[in-house]
């Protein structure tokens, strides 16, 4: 508290981190405004800043009045507490230095007193303020105490002998030569100061007036408080900085009174002079020394504040890392087991407990993980990665990957603005997730109508800094709409915080964690953008993000292997794809064996050249035979253990009539096991295994046959080719052979020769025929039982020449020739080698 | 105990037990399947056991349909082919010769030597799967 303002009849409670006593400059100068504490002016010089006195007459009012009246008062109590401790451990302190001083000052004046030893009176020019004129009285005696002792000598002989007389004179003597000594010295000095005396000689001094003697700006300054007593007629101190010619630059403490005779008139002032610079100096160097104390102390503070923040960061970021280890750990072991137990046989209670375990073990690792997605980007662990991608297959990928487990009849649409380029540089990973939350956040509160993405070009946003700005950087706006529930006003400001969600019975209703947002949105400010909302209940939300991409020149087609890894044998430049900007999806639950509805048109279908490698579809759209979709199918099926050799037999005869239904549509079954893989996890009953294992084999590789009757050559073949990487359909005599190459259409068959029921020879006799015929009568006749269905027509199959290579154990019947004959294209002898194989398929499958 | 297996498997191949095919089969073998040689020498001999059985059976009837001996050989001499068991492989080539001929003799003859073939590498391939678990 400043104690000015308090006798202003201010109360100013605010305290500043400044100790109370480091006042202006002004306030350490005695100040004759100040009243009442302060009346005895001649005290000595206080080093020690003002003490705060608290004006007891306001305070009561103050204190009648308000209750921040009170409060005040308390803290003003407080604070006048604290001040009186600090005052008296200035106080304290300043007593240290004093006394300090006070025994340097009588070492000296000893010393001084010592050389002038022969002095016995007062000095005659003590100045009375100084502080330490009483202790001459104590030095005195000390003086006395020296010198009497200093003057007795010792003799350590017995008194009154000869050897005492001799040791006397002699010591006295040396006393006489050290006194002469002196004495000597003190001459010398004496003349010194004459001389110095001399060069200023005293009518220099004596006689002017003290405008004479003094120099400086101090002069004019005399000259004011001078006129300024006479005219006040208050006597007071001030301080006044001279230059004179003799000690460069001093400083006076000036006493100036008043002199009033009898009839009460002022004739005059009296000046007296004192000089101060010393203490002066002194006094400032405290308050330096105040000052760096508390900067210091205030320092020291911020110090351990930001350690304390330090330390909870790191420590925070110790739990970040650990968490993130032992928590996911043990939970993807309990989700995997879940996942190899729902492999084991089980019946159906036991399945569906199995299943709600998986999904709920999935949705607390997705929740983990969103969690601590958060928190990477919060506390800046979050690296950002910049690889070149196509913005329009992002897009499409994310749209069809939520279709595929979309359970609400909704349209699902993208559109993509021309101008947006086809390749361009950020981090996939992070926008496609953010799409994905937004999608499937979309999906969640829409139940009828559509959701999409729309993509466009804008220039550069008002919140972008202009840093940023180069000719190669694009603003890319993306909205993700949809016609759903709408958010009203008042939650809007919300929606974004962590764990929030539109409301109590939202979170109820729709269930998730309300992380989503938070993460999107952190996401998006980290890659420089801005994410917005705007919505009307009831009719639907739109959600805004954008972002800047630097554009990227598409040089090779090789960066782009994550989205579409082409069907091996391809690898055209998808003129189609690239430039599409409009896709449309729809869900196909129900509609089996629709034919993919025209939905699935001819928005793209860029593979429709490789048909003899069928794609896997996904609710009528084409798949994308990505890795990612791909990679989970085969790993339930694999998981699905149907892949057993011993049952290969089985799985086929069984998988003869559940063709049918998978191959006609090349769509929708397919996307209709594979939605239910996906959406649901359900390992489900054997039947869908086999289609979708064999959809398996139709999406990422080409279809091969194996015709053989012998199981070990089965197990032995299979095992090659899956070292190959290929996987095989068995066939075990050449009836079930021409059903297969009837259902499916096959990239290379390998006939075994002999075989019961139908050889090797005449199967690829009747495969032939229906290939220049265009139909089976011939095998139809040979006796095999041909399904005719319906899904025939529906299928469009090429009718290259299919490649079969027979198998034969060179003997007669078995030649060459014979193969040739009956329609081969080429042959292997047993027993089958890796090499052989190898050969055989480079051959057939380029 | 890695030298004794290898040394057990030399001596197959060199008394001819076994022939290159062996070796193919051994090649597949790999982390994912690490006993694929087992697995296919173990279903080798259930499946030849049940033809050694048929063809026991047929030529105990006496009937001697040459026929169907020839089919039953031929599997047996493809599995036995596949396997790289070479001596088995030698001794149904044999019997295939007698019945396109129609030697029932000879027939009888050889598939005893089949069986002893047979039986022997059985006995020796499990001394070998044994060592080397």
């Amino acid at each position: 508290m400043e104690t000015d303002q308090i006798e202003e009849m201010d109360v100013e409670v605010l305290s500043s981190m400044w100790p109370d006593d480091v006042g202006t400059q002004a306030d350490n100068q005695f100040n004759v405004e100040k009243p009442a504490g302060d009346s005895d002016t001649l005290k000595e010089v206080d080093i020690a800043e003002k003490r705060t006195m608290a004006d007891l007459k306001r305070l009561p009012e103050l204190l009648n009045t308000t209750d921040q009246g009170s409060s005040q008062l308390t803290n003003l109590v407080r604070q006048w507490e604290y001040m009186q401790d600090h005052a008296v451990r200035l106080l304290r302190e300043e007593l240290k230095i004093l006394t300090r001083q006070r025994e340097e000052a009588e070492a000296k004046e000893l010393k001084i007193i010592e050389e002038h030893n022969f002095e016995t009176e007062e000095p005659e020019n003590v100045p009375v303020l100084d502080e330490t004129s009483h202790l001459f009285r104590r030095f005195r005696q000390k003086k006395r105490d020296e010198l009497v002792d200093s003057k007795r000598v010792v003799i350590d002989e017995e008194f009154d002998t000869v050897a005492y007389w001799k040791q006397k004179a002699l010591s006295l003597e040396k006393m006489l030569e050290a006194s002469t000594e002196r004495e000597r010295r003190l001459i010398e000095k004496l003349n010194e100061s004459l001389k110095t005396m001399e060069s200023h000689s005293a009518p220099d001094i004596l006689g002017k007036t003290d405008v004479e003697i003094f120099h400086g700006g101090g002069v004019k300054e005399s000259e004011d408080f001078k006129r300024e007593v006479l005219e006040k007629g208050k006597a007071s101190k001030r301080e006044i900085t001279f230059e004179t010619e003799l000690f460069g630059s001093k400083t006076f403490l000036i006493y100036v009174e008043p002199v009033y005779n009898k009839a009460r008139e002022k004739i005059g002032i009296n000046y007296m002079g004192m000089e101060v610079t010393d203490q002066v100096r002194k006094r400032e160097k405290m308050a330096k020394l105040r000052e760096d104390n508390a900067v210091r102390k205030a320092m020291e503070s911020e110090l351990t504040k930001t350690i304390h923040i330090t330390e909870e960061t790191m420590r925070a970021k110790q739990m970040l890392a650990t968490m993130s280890h032992e928590i996911r750990s043990p939970l993807s072991g309990v989700v995997g087991m879940a996942e190899i137990l729902s492999t084991t046989k089980l019946d159906k209670e036991q399945r569906q407990l199995l299943n709600v375990m998986i999904s709920s073990g999935d949705l607390v690792l997705q929740l983990i993980n969103d969690i601590l997605d958060l928190s990477k980007v919060e506390s800046g662990v979050m690296k950002l990665e910049a690889t070149k991608f196509r913005p329009r297959e992002v897009v499409k990928h994310v749209l069809q990957t939520a279709a595929a487990s979309l359970k609400k009849d909704l349209t699902l649409e993208g559109n993509i603005a021309d101008e947006v380029p086809i390749l361009v540089v950020g981090d996939v990973l992070r926008i496609r997730q953010i799409l994905t939350n937004l999608i499937s956040n979309a999906i969640k509160f829409t139940h009828r109508g559509k959701v999409g993405i729309k993509l466009k070009v804008i220039s550069q946003p008002s919140f972008a800094s202009d840093k940023e700005q180069n000719e190669t950087s694009v603003w890319i706006c993306c909205d993700v709409y949809d016609t759903g529930i709408g958010i009203p006003e008042n939650a809007l400001p919300c929606l974004f915080k962590k764990y929030m969600q539109a409301s109590a019975d939202h979170a109820r209703k729709y269930g998730g964690t309300g992380l989503g947002l938070a993460i999107c949105k952190q996401l998006v400010e980290l890659m420089g953008g801005q994410l917005t909302v705007t919505s009307q209940v009831n009719l639907g939300s739109t959600f805004t993000f954008v972002l800047p991409y630097k554009v990227a020149t598409p040089d090779d087609h090789s960066d782009d292997q994550d989205e579409f890894s082409d069907m091996v044998d391809h690898h055209q430049p998808e003129p189609d794809d690239t430039t599409e900007g409009y896709f449309q999806f729809k869900p196909l639950l129900g509609s089996i064996y629709s034919n993919g509805g025209p939905v699935m048109g001819n928005n793209f279908l860029p593979h429709k050249a490789m048909l003899t490698s069928p794609i896997k579809l996904i609710n009528g759209s084409v798949a994308d035979p990505s890795n990612s979709s791909g990679q989970s199918q085969t790993v339930q099926v694999e998981n699905g253990g149907y892949m057993d050799e011993s049952e290969s037999a089985h799985q086929y005869g069984n998988g003869n009539g559940h063709r049918c239904p998978s191959k006609e549509s090349e769509s929708c079954s397919s996307s209709q096991a594979s939605s239910e893989m996906e959406s649901e996890l359900t390992v489900s009953s054997p039947r869908e295994e086999e289609k979708t294992e064999t959809e398996v084999k139709e999406t990422s590789q080409p279809k091969i046959l194996l015709v053989e009757d012998n199981k070990i050559n089965i197990m032995v073949a299979k095992s090659m080719m899956k070292q190959l990487g290929y996987t095989m359909d068995i066939a075990n005599n050449g009836v079930e052979a021409i059903n297969a190459v009837k259902d499916t259409s096959y990239d290379l068959v390998l006939m075994d020769v002999c075989m019961p029921v139908m050889d090797g020879l005449k199967a690829t006799r009747l495969i032939r025929s229906y290939e220049e015929s265009g139909n089976w009568d011939a095998a139809i006749e040979a006796g095999v039982d041909i399904k005719t269905s319906e899904s025939e027509q529906g299928c469009e199959r090429s009718t290259d020449r299919l490649p079969i290579v027979a198998m034969t154990a060179n003997t007669l019947a078995e030649s060459s020739e014979e193969c040739y004959a009956n329609g081969m294209d080429s042959f292997i002898s047993k027993p089958v080698t890796l090499q052989k194989l190898k050969e055989c398929l480079q051959q057939y499958l380029q | 105990m890695q030298r004794q297996v290898a040394l057990i498997k030399q001596s197959l191949f060199d008394q001819g037990y076994l022939d290159e095919q062996f070796m193919e089969l051994e090649e597949l073998q790999d982390d994912v399947n690490p006993n694929f040689v087992e697995e296919v020498a173990t279903l080798y001999f259930k499946d030849s056991a049940r033809l050694i059985n048929s063809i026991d059976q047929a030529l105990e009837r006496g009937s001697f349909d040459f026929n169907r001996l020839d089919n039953y050989m031929h599997q047996f001499k493809g599995s036995s082919s596949s396997i790289g068991a070479s001596k088995v492989k030698t001794e149904c080539t044999m019997f295939r010769e007698y019945c396109r001929v129609g030697n029932a003799e000879g027939c009888l003859m050889t598939f005893q030597q089949v069986k002893k073939e047979h039986a022997t590498l059985r006995k020796k391939l499990e001394h070998y799967f044994q060592a080397s678990q």
